[in-house]
């Protein structure tokens, strides 16, 4: 049984879906999906145990070994990211069920449990295997089902958002396709390891460039780097409560992981940084992007769109991380990974909970929230300090990192942009805080009652995990160093 | 070009097109799949949306310089990378001497069927196959939970009714089409099981079957139709075919091989390759085929929807 | 030498970016649709290509015959003309709740529609 674990993290979410058919009734498909969800969180625990003693796990597919067969390699890196998606996954599944009551008609909810397993599925399988077109498939099933996901949404914008995911996300894959299709022409071979192997004879041609520029581009669409990140905002916002907390803890990072995984471990550090002035575009884009993106979600009146707006500017800090190319600099991207999926899950889950009970997410419906609904705003103020930095907080720590590797870099300009892109935050922050704490309700209108139980338990489970990280930082820190410790090791 | 009802025939026939080139460029399966999927159902959905959003384009033109810049610097960056490309059809190049010499060499004695992509297909690389079988799935429940109506449309009987009258006048293509449906049945369960000799398999089989159905459902009308086949059935029947093809690997895996390792399946290795090819593209066959009448259903179901209901969907 | 070894490929690049021209700067979301089809479609075509032997045949073992063409690159086309049947029926889907919704299916009175919400 333990050895076929790699294969069964992904097997379960992915029969689970259709078995959902099955079940007639929304609720059962609830706690079906629920259980199931948690199963895969226990599975990823028992990987990232066995993967941080005893290193790297191949399993083959079909008895086949690579490349001939495809393989699945989970390594420290991969196992991180398990651990996060399934967890996420499980806790957001809590609010599931009352969430979508009110967001989504009845005879449509059996479908969003089947699709949103699906989306588990495909998110897994992209961090589990070991061969290049195999992550393209899974990526599908994973975007596939988040397009569908989206357009859920109550809406008719969310089905406008969905349609420019679709388009931006297709372009992206197949542009995805074509890089994976001109190193295979050049390589012969699929799997990632071979690839590792192979392309240093062929790193100088052309058409490996090409390859690079084509797989690069492809993922930071599916990244929203700056510019290409003109899908999110509307997508974020105009979805489903559940939807948007899962895939802003969630898409965004299997991105990353992709950037990470193919710059490190199939083309090779020095070969991604030296062909094109990766470093510093990079570095430029990430930053940029951290402020375009803050300064438009301090001007926002809807506050999902807000923090679909911060979402992009976390994204440039893990970019920046990303660009310096020390081993200081991944882990510092890496916290910063799992850091903002507990952020932001704790965040969009606590708009879901004022969605549910008053029906919109407008800056100007907050007022006086802050009495009405202590718990929920309390939360979202949590979220906000977390995402500020403030010591204490899971914020605080990668940002703190990400401060750290950029002063070890020599990079000082970097670090005091870093600090100014927190200031940004405050703003924004602030401005939700003085609405909900500072101004009297609506005159008029309905005093809100705070969330259920079903919203406030694992919004304070997420909040109270930005709190225990940000205070015991073994976890994270061990794994996140472990993992990009190997990841330079193994790179040429 | 302003009528979308000659940009979909237009797909359609690039669709076709590109078919005829793949079969010159000997990828005889492919050629197959892509005259079915892409000259035939994709065409079909988009004829089906067009029939419901309205036969012309009402657009401003504006300069579009930023797409053709876009367009420009990839295209060329795509040209310059296939300047240290190996030439076209060159037998050193290496993407024809590493993984694949062992399939057209090892194939016939490791699993013992003729074509050497289906035994690709379904066994060396069976996982991406599943993964294939997942998105079509996927997109058939995406479809679904877009498409479902929320509430039994108004006037449902009067507009089924109104199908069937004009029927009558397509006599001819009715009688012709009666007697053709079993035979293209038929040759969808041939495709299906021949898959190892010759072109064929799970997706052509299950696209020809479903086309089948489209066809009936088409020039009898969607009431007719929806006697026929139960919607709910073929819900189930779908899960039922990705869930079979999990279900081969879950048994690779109690016999003590790994997920989808067909060896395990009988006591002879070569005969265990044959049973799980077979079951595994039993599995496809069902679920492409249940998926593609889902889509179809779907979308004719929701002609004549807007027109009549309005936008509070 | 090198064009007549190569055009092939040029043809194929040169049908990628009409598909994409289509997508990007059409406002009609069916022809969008179109043209993310012919764009898949065309990167199909690139694929087979470099799977092409000369004197090779179809990869389906048959008496006499020595040189096959690649077959590798032919499987990993079957799944991905799927995934392309699969977007594409998805991308019409929403076309159409689209349509219902706003009442047209082109990006700009769609745009304008938003707008006025705003």
């Amino acid at each position: 049984m333990l050895a076929h674990l790699p294969v069964l993290q992904v097997l379960i979410p992915l029969m689970a879906a259709p078995l959902c058919l099955f079940l007639r009734r929304p609720y059962l498909a609830w706690i079906f999906t629920l259980i199931v969800s948690g199963l895969t969180f226990l599975i990823s625990i028992i990987l990232l145990q066995q993967v941080m003693t005893s290193g790297s796990i191949v399993y083959a597919m079909g008895g086949w070994e690579g490349p001939w067969g495809i393989e699945y390699r989970i390594d420290k890196l991969s196992a991180f990211l398990l651990l996060i998606i399934t967890a996420m996954s499980t806790v957001i599944l809590c609010a599931a069920h009352t969430s979508i009551r009110k967001e989504i008609p009845k005879n449509r909810q059996i479908y969003f449990y089947i699709l949103y397993l699906f989306s588990l599925t495909g998110m897994l399988g992209i961090v589990s295997t070991g061969d290049v077109f195999n992550v393209f498939v899974f990526l599908e099933i994973s975007s596939l089902s988040a397009y569908a996901l989206i357009a859920l949404g109550e809406d008719r914008r969310a089905l406008w958002a969905a349609y420019q995911y679709l388009i931006m996300g297709t372009i992206g894959a197949t542009f995805i396709l074509i890089g994976i299709g001109l190193m295979y022409q050049m390589t012969g071979t699929l799997n990632m390891d071979d690839l590792a192997r192979r392309l240093p004879e062929v790193a100088q041609t052309r058409t490996v460039f090409v390859a690079f520029v084509f797989f690069t581009v492809g993922v930071c669409l599916k990244l929203a780097l700056f510019p290409l990140h003109l899908w999110l905002p509307n997508a974020y916002a105009y979805a489903p409560s559940i939807v948007t907390a899962f895939l802003a803890a969630t898409a965004t990072k299997i991105a990353i992981y992709l950037l990470i995984r193919f710059t490190f471990s199939v083309f090779g550090l020095s070969f991604s940084f030296t062909t094109l002035p990766l470093q510093t575009l990079f570095v430029v884009l990430g930053l940029v992007g951290i402020f375009v993106a803050s300064t438009a979600a301090i001007y926002q009146k809807n506050v999902k769109h807000l923090f679909a707006y911060s979402s992009v500017a976390q994204v440039g800090y893990m970019i920046v991380g990303y660009s310096m190319g020390t081993t200081i600099g991944l882990m510092a991207t890496l916290l910063h990974l799992f850091n903002h999926a507990l952020m932001k899950s704790a965040l969009f889950l606590a708009l879901g909970a004022v969605m549910y009970r008053i029906g919109s997410v407008q800056l100007s419906g907050f007022q006086g929230l802050g009495r009405q609904m202590p718990f929920t705003m309390a939360a979202i103020v949590a979220g906000g300090l977390s995402l500020i930095g403030v010591p204490l907080t899971v914020g605080f720590v990668s940002k703190w990192y990400l401060v750290l590797a950029s002063v070890e870099n020599g990079w000082w300009p970097v670090a005091v942009l870093i600090l100014l892109g927190s200031l940004l935050t405050i703003i924004y922050i602030w401005r939700i805080v003085e609405v909900a704490y500072f101004k009297d309700p609506i005159v008029g209108s309905e005093p809100a009652k705070e969330a259920p139980l079903a919203f406030l338990i694992p919004i304070w489970l997420l909040v109270g995990a930005n709190f225990y990280f940000g205070v015991d930082t073994r976890l994270s820190i061990q794994v996140a160093q472990a993992a990009s410790q190997s990841l330079f090791g193994v790179s040429p | 070009m302003k009528d979308l009802f000659a940009v979909a025939m237009l797909s359609g026939i690039y669709g076709l097109l590109s078919a005829s080139l793949f079969v010159t460029m000997d990828a005889v399966d492919v050629a197959f799949t892509e005259a079915s999927v892409g000259a035939g159902i994709s065409t079909l959905l988009m004829l089906t949306t067009v029939a419901m959003t309205g036969r012309s384009e009402n657009t401003v033109r504006h300069k579009p310089v930023l797409a053709l810049v876009v367009v420009f610097v990839t295209g060329a960056l795509l040209i310059y990378g296939t300047l240290d490309m190996p030439y076209f059809g060159d037998v050193q190049a290496a993407a024809n001497l590493h993984v694949a010499p062992r399939y057209i060499q090892d194939s016939f004695q490791e699993i013992g069927v003729d074509n050497i992509v289906t035994s690709v297909l379904a066994s060396y690389r069976a996982f991406d196959t599943f993964g294939e079988v997942v998105v079509i799935f996927t997109a058939g429940i995406g479809v679904l939970a877009l498409l479902t109506f929320t509430r039994r449309p108004k006037g449902d009987t009067e507009i089924n009714s109104l199908n069937d009258s004009m029927h009558e006048q397509y006599l001819i293509v009715r009688i012709v089409s009666k007697i053709l449906i079993p035979f293209i049945l038929l040759f969808a369960l041939y495709v299906q099981f021949h898959g190892d000799f010759g072109p064929g398999g799970g997706f052509q089989a299950g696209v020809i079957f479903a086309a089948a159905i489209i066809l009936y459902a088409m020039l009898f009308g969607m009431s007719v139709a929806r006697r026929v086949i139960n919607q709910s059935f073929v819900q189930l029947f779908a899960a039922v075919g990705v869930l079979t093809y999990g279900s081969v690997g879950v048994a690779s895996m109690l016999n003590g091989g790994n997920f989808l390792d067909y060896d395990v399946l009988s006591d002879d290795p070569v005969a265990g390759q044959h049973l799980g090819i077979l079951l595994i593209e039993l599995g496809v066959g069902i679920a492409v085929a249940t998926v593609v009448i889902i889509i179809f259903f779907n979308f004719a179901g929701r002609i004549g929807f807007s027109k009549r209901e309005g936008n509070k969907e | 030498m090198m064009i007549l070894g190569l055009y092939n490929y040029w043809i194929v690049v040169v049908l990628m970016m009409i598909g994409l021209y289509i997508v990007i700067a059409h406002g009609n979301l069916v022809k969008k649709t179109v043209g993310l089809n012919i764009f898949q479609t065309s990167v199909f075509i690139f694929y087979i290509s470099l799977g092409k032997v000369d004197g090779g045949s179809a990869p389906i073992l048959a008496e006499g015959v020595n040189l096959y063409s690649n077959p590798l690159p032919h499987v990993l086309i079957l799944t991905a003309i799927v995934v392309s049947l699969a977007t594409t029926a998805l991308g019409l889907a929403i076309v159409v709740r689209i349509k219902e919704a706003y009442g047209s299916i082109e990006e700009e009175k769609i745009q304008m529609e938003d707008n006025k919400e705003c």
